[in-house]
């Protein structure tokens, strides 16, 4: 990784999110350079999913800014956000596959909005995309058809049918088996070495965040902002906050099952 | 440099290897031959080993890997082995992504001709399915209600409240504008042919009969219809969608217990009371025309008070009860057997709507036919 070299691709400077007067996070301040795997951790509700949706534009933040590439999104015109969004993959929490549609069509309506691909070429673009994420004869499988693990790779085919540069996942890998997590990993690190994105995860698998974050911010609940940033490897081990140190090792209290914590985690 | 463009030539090297170079931008939006004329070359010759160079690639996208993956399920079939040198290697590591997993085959389905769906026998069969279907639900629903009866069901109050205060109050305001236009509606159409006998004032005793044993009642069965019952079955269909009924189930709940008796009976409880509001306002939509025809308001009044029987009114009441039972089971029916998707949802509420107006309508009929013949 040519980390240090690596130009800013996110900037988030002095962020506040609140719903109404419930100040979720506040003074958030982290970059995410390009071509890095950013993990955004914390526990449960501590709004890692609504820092995500600050990130997507989907609210905006009662303070502060955010800017892709330079350009400030929070007070971008709707026309520029149109036009920044457009380069991004998305998968949500939720899945957010349009029940409605098969899997194929699922991932070609983006390619029929944004691009000037003939029918042919959608289908075959389709073909690969889906197969890229292991579900190549797929195609017309409607999304309650299909397993759990299939429909977060099947969101994953979605997010990436325009080559985007950046990727935005919510708990890509929560509620899979460790095999299907670990072959979700891969495939969310293959995807991002061979086309070169930035990718953004909210995650709480430690296996996952060891194997492929380069880089990440840690958010606490109790005191209401960020409280530790950089690598997970490093912070685990060398993290100021005993907090994080937990987080990463397991939730393990004593410092002698950190070695263990380490083995299983890289496992 | 962006004229050249996307390209590809095959070369059959000697009698078993065949040679395919790519040359050019292979991106979005570059014009490219058809992957059909490629198949053809190839089995023209017969080689059973093919290369692909991309020496000679310039920019690529997704487009060139697409066709990398086609070449390799097209070789994989035809028993040619496939291999690669000097591709970009982004391109190489997803194309190797792409093929790790062997394509899923789906059994192909024997496609049907949109005729066969005119064949009168599935169309009977069809019906037969949906009419045993909702007899088995009218079923659970009976079984259900003396479970309630017995007080042994897993019915909640709170639900029951709801659903009445969603289906009464908040009706009113259109049921007020449906049913006054509807008695102005029946008092012009007797107006008119009642002027020619000079018998006016009867107006009053064909709006009051008229409105108590049928109009009333049946224009608020169709709001009903179209407002309560297909939002049952849009709600019933979300849950099922979001396997919410599943974990209900799961939780030893009858879903027709928990979900359809307090629905049922809401709309049952409800129904009536807003009939009656009907027939009130019904009749004064009445007299206001009546008033545009000269006749008093005292003369209206005491001649639809003489056209009042206690029988006219228990008909509509009766059939007020009867519409709001196929209403919601028109409309619960709909929602559990919905399918699991926001489409099915949707047709779930279109069925709702529709075979309710049909229910209403044919026991309407049932009803008069009755009262005829016992002379009530
Ligand atoms: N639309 C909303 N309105 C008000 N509060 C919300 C909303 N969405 C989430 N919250 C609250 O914000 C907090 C963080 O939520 P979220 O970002 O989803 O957490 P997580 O870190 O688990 O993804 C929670 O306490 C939740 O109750
Ligand atoms: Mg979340």
């Amino acid at each position: 990784m040519t980390q240090a070299s690596a130009e800013t691709h996110i900037d988030v400077s002095d962020l506040t999110m609140a719903y109404g007067s419930f100040v979720l996070q506040r003074d958030l301040n982290f970059v995410v350079r390009r071509g890095d795997i950013f993990v955004i951790m914390g526990g449960s509700g501590c709004g890692k999913s609504t820092l995500l949706k600050h990130m997507l534009g989907l609210i905006s933040p009662a303070r502060g800014d955010i800017t892709y590439s330079g350009q400030s999104f929070v007070h971008a015109s709707d026309a520029q956000r149109e036009a920044t969004r457009r380069r991004w993959g998305i998968t949500y929490q939720t899945g957010g596959l349009f029940s409605a549609m098969t899997l194929a069509e699922n991932v070609a309506l983006p390619l029929q909005l944004y691009t000037n691909y003939g029918s042919g070429e959608i289908r075959d673009i389709v073909a690969y995309k889906l197969a890229l994420v292991g579900l190549a004869g797929y195609q017309d499988y409607y999304p309650s058809e299909i397993s759990g693990g299939m429909s977060k790779r099947a969101a994953l085919a979605r997010a990436i049918a325009l080559d985007p540069e950046i990727l935005f996942f919510d708990e890509p890998s929560a509620g899979l088996d460790p095999i299907s997590s670990r072959l979700l990993d891969d495939l969310i690190m293959e995807i991002q070495d061979s086309t070169g994105a930035t990718v953004v995860m909210v995650s709480h698998e430690l296996a996952s965040i060891f194997n492929i974050a380069n880089n990440s911010v840690y958010l606490d609940a109790a005191s209401r902002t960020m409280i530790d940033y950089g690598d997970p490897a490093y912070l685990r081990d060398h993290s100021k906050q005993a907090v994080v140190r937990q987080f990463l090792n397991r939730g393990s209290r004593t410092d002698e099952s950190t070695a263990q914590a380490q083995r299983s985690g890289n496992e | 440099m962006t004229e050249q463009h996307a390209g590809f030539q095959l070369v059959h090297s000697n009698d078993t290897d065949a040679l395919l170079t790519l040359s050019g931008p292979w991106v979005q939006g570059c014009d490219l031959e058809d992957f059909s004329s490629l198949s053809s070359q190839l089995h023209l010759g017969t080689s059973t080993h093919l290369t692909v160079d991309g020496a000679a690639l310039q920019e690529w996208d997704s487009t060139l890997v697409a066709f990398l993956l086609q070449c390799f399920n097209h070789c994989s079939e035809a028993g040619i082995t496939f291999a690669t040198r000097d591709l970009p290697a982004g391109a190489a590591k997803l194309l190797a992504l792409a093929t790790a997993v062997p394509p899923h085959r789906l059994e192909p389905e024997s496609p049907q001709h949109w005729l066969a769906s005119l064949n009168p026998m599935v169309l009977l069969d069809k019906s037969a399915d949906f009419f045993r279907q909702s007899l088995g639900f009218v079923g659970e629903v009976s079984v259900a209600l003396v479970k309630l009866a017995v007080g042994k069901s897993n019915t909640r109050f709170e639900d029951f409240r709801q659903f009445c205060y969603e289906g009464g109050p908040r009706a009113l305001g259109i049921i007020t504008l449906t049913s006054v236009l509807v008695g102005m509606i029946l008092a012009y159409l007797g107006a008119v042919q009642l002027q020619q006998f000079g018998a006016e004032v009867y107006v009053a005793n064909l709006v009051t009969i008229g409105i108590l044993r049928e109009m009333g009642v049946l224009m608020t069965a169709v709001v009903m219809a179209g407002r309560t019952g297909a939002a049952y079955a849009a709600q019933l269909g979300t849950m099922q969608t979001n396997q919410e009924i599943d974990a209900i189930t799961t939780m030893g709940i009858s879903p027709v217990e928990f979900l359809v008796i307090p629905r049922l009976l809401a709309l049952v409880v409800v129904m009536p009371m807003l009939t009656l509001y009907a027939d009130l306002l019904g009749i004064v939509g009445g007299g206001i025309v009546a008033g545009g025809m000269g006749i008093t308001p005292l003369q209206y009044i005491s001649q639809a008070e003489s056209a009042l029987a206690i029988n006219h009114l228990l008909v509509g009441l009766i059939k007020s009860v009867v519409f709001a039972l196929l209403i919601a089971v028109a409309g619960c029916r709909a929602g559990m057997n919905s399918g699991r998707s926001s489409a099915a949802v949707g047709q779930a509420a279109t069925e709702a709507v529709v075979t309710a107006i049909v229910y209403l309508i044919v026991a309407d009929a049932g009803i008069n036919i009755i009262c005829q013949q016992i002379r009530f």
